[in-house]
């Protein structure tokens, strides 16, 4: 085979798994601290898709989409866990995970209301329309443009939680919450803070995959399955597992398009059952912790 | 549930039981009757529902979270992945009338059989993580079903579904029953759908039924005592993976189509709803909430096209204030009295 065709593809999975990290992160962080899985994490995509699509077209202008609509869906997710996931917390760990899967039913039914049942093609910004020569054939610079913030995101979100003292008390809530509950500090507004930030990374991920997917009420069904894929696979509250995975799967997917395109939707839940087989915690899980 | 992670541990500190422990006569008089009651109510429901379709679909419902109460109620295991069992069990079905002309008999075996393996291969997998992990576990698992059956279809019709196989006559031991009469089609499933809820009865009335009831509810405990937690887990998996397979193969031979529908993740969701607005882990509850949803469903469609957005606004309820559904929450109140 072409290895010029073979390292477009390897770049073309690199963009997918960029998109598969947004998809898989906000899931991951409000699990690191919350202990929580948000079932309605696909509808929260999917509504950010549209929340997007939606500024956009009243602005003319995709960057006001990009920054307005994660802020606002953030917001939403904010009330979400104050109003709804807040009287859970002392019950079974099931049962925010039954309450966002009624949320995310709901969030589907009422995207159909405003917006109508079916697709709406969300055009790719006219700036970064075209393809460029990356001296080995022509990519989509739309797709190097989503690799770019996904980097750029990563980067900051790592700053974030790494070198801020907020972070700090973030990472430290997450061992142990009790604990920091005792030392004065206000554990409830953290974790309303984190779920905001974990939905709105989610529906900045919709936006972002807006133009290389159809924006329709049923898209977030295949993004909730695929940020689970990601999340097992890399291991449950695990950044860094989160990206390698993101990055892994993606590559397999359009490697195994370039094979055998009718397995390409198939392989990552065999690259998941296979992971489960080996190592179920996951690449970066830790052991009992949470499988 | 994850015991190290100190969120989760915390709750389930203060955990309340999820189910009704088993104190006074009158539930144990009511336990002992509950096959007969069930079955003198699914004789009836024909006659008092608005529709005779719409007590088909109460019964195959029912069937399917009968079957997911054993896993989800009992064994305390919350699957979002059932519809793989459900739809495995109707494509089967579907296939062997469709593909190798096999008579309906053989056809129910096989779709019981094959959705049953299925069942043990992602249980198998899945019961390998806990708690939460196992949930998002057995979604992605199913959607993989879900997707081989869109990709295979020469087999299976792809999106447009298996079509082209109608059950019109059958024969049971030289009675000749019309099956595109509803009346008896309605009963000639019911007695299926009687055989589940005996078997299931009986599974909870054994042993293993104790078994999985304690694992529910402590599994570390349960583990000390000695019991193989995986495989009765696993056992409880296979079983209930069945039951939904039964139910699926009845609504093939219903419907005379099966919609790819029928494996997707909302099916899944749609019989975790059902099970816990009648209340999971108690005997009538699941039958009750699969009439309640479909009744919800019924009369609110007459007024929208989107009556998904109540229904899901009533479950969210439910989870809210009453988590122990329609039925649980009967027992308990009429416990306290």
């Amino acid at each position: 085979m072409d290895p010029s065709l073979i390292a477009m593809q390897l770049f073309s999975g690199i963009a997918l798994g960029a998109i598969l990290v947004m998809a898989a992160l906000g899931l991951s962080i409000i699990f690191g601290m919350l202990g929580v899985v948000n079932f309605s994490h696909g509808a929260m995509f999917m509504v950010g898709a549209y929340a997007g699509l939606w500024v956009a077209s009243l602005t003319s202008s995709f960057w006001w989409g990009l920054l307005v609509a994660p802020i606002t869906i953030g917001a939403f997710g904010m009330a979400v866990e104050f109003f709804l996931i807040r009287p859970l917390y002392g019950r079974s760990v099931d049962d925010p995970l039954l309450l966002t899967f009624g949320l995310g039913y709901v969030l589907v039914e009422a995207v159909r209301i405003v917006f109508g049942s079916d697709g709406i093609p969300f055009p790719t910004p006219s700036q970064l329309r075209g393809v460029v020569n990356l001296g080995i054939g022509y990519f989509p610079i739309y797709r190097l443009f989503v690799i770019g913030v996904v980097g750029v995101i990563l980067l900051a979100l790592w700053l974030l939680l790494e070198k801020t003292k907020f972070g700090l008390i973030v990472r430290a809530g997450a061992r142990d919450p009790q604990i920091m509950r005792v030392l004065g500090v206000d554990i409830g507004r953290i974790w309303l803070v984190v779920f905001g930030l974990g939905v709105g990374l989610t529906a900045l991920g919709g936006v972002l995959a807006a133009p290389m997917r159809t924006v329709n009420p049923e898209m977030g069904s295949l993004v909730l399955a695929e940020a689970f894929v990601v999340t097992v696979i890399g291991g449950m509250g695990s950044l860094v597992g989160s990206v390698v995975a993101g990055l892994v799967v993606g590559i397999a997917v359009s490697m195994t398009a370039l094979v055998a395109p009718e397995m390409a939707q198939i392989v990552m839940f065999a690259l998941m059952a296979l992971v489960l087989l080996i190592r179920p915690q996951g690449m970066f899980g830790k052991s009992g912790v949470n499988a | 549930m994850s015991d190290i992670n100190p969120i989760s541990s915390l709750a389930s500190a203060e955990r309340t039981p999820t189910t009704i422990p088993i104190a006074g006569g009158s539930r144990l008089q009511l336990a002992k009757w509950r096959v007969p009651l069930s079955i003198l109510a699914l004789c009836l429901l024909p006659w008092l529902l608005p529709s005779k379709a719409l007590a088909v679909n109460v019964l195959i419902y029912g069937v399917v979270c009968v079957g997911y109460n054993l896993l989800f109620g009992y064994t305390g295991l919350l699957s979002f992945g059932h519809a793989a069992f459900f739809g495995t069990g109707a494509y089967v079905t579907g296939i062997a009338i469709v593909h190798f002309g096999l008579p309906w008999y053989a056809a129910v075996f096989f779709g019981v059989i094959c959705g049953g393996l299925l069942a043990l291969v992602i249980g198998a997998l899945s019961i390998r993580t806990r708690g939460i992990y196992f949930s998002m576990v057995t979604l992605a698992l199913a959607q993989l079903v879900y997707y081989v059956a869109l990709q295979a279809s020469n087999w299976t019709g792809g999106e447009n579904g298996l079509r082209g196989f109608t059950v019109r006559k059958i024969n049971i031991f030289g009675a000749h029953i019309n099956f595109l009469d509803p009346i008896q089609k309605y009963y000639v499933l019911m007695a299926f759908a009687a055989l589940a809820l005996w078997f299931v009865s009986r599974i909870l009335n054994s042993p293993f039924g104790a078994v999985i009831e304690a694992i529910r509810e402590n599994e570390t405990r349960a583990r000390a005592c000695g019991y193989n937690i995986e495989r009765a887990k696993l056992l409880s998996f296979t079983l209930s993976g069945m039951i939904c397979a039964l139910a699926g193969t009845l609504s093939a031979m219903h419907l005379a189509i099966v919609p790819l529908d029928s494996l997707h993740y909302q099916t899944s969701g749609m019989i975790v709803m059902m099970t816990l607005l009648g209340g999971a882990g108690s005997f009538f509850g699941p039958f009750i909430g699969a009439l309640v949803f479909l009744l919800m469903e019924d009369v609110f469609s007459i007024w929208t096209s989107h009556w998904q957005i109540i229904v899901g606004s009533v479950f969210i309820l439910f989870v809210l204030f009453l988590p122990k559904g329609i039925w649980g929450t009967l027992l308990a109140w009429r416990m306290r009295k």
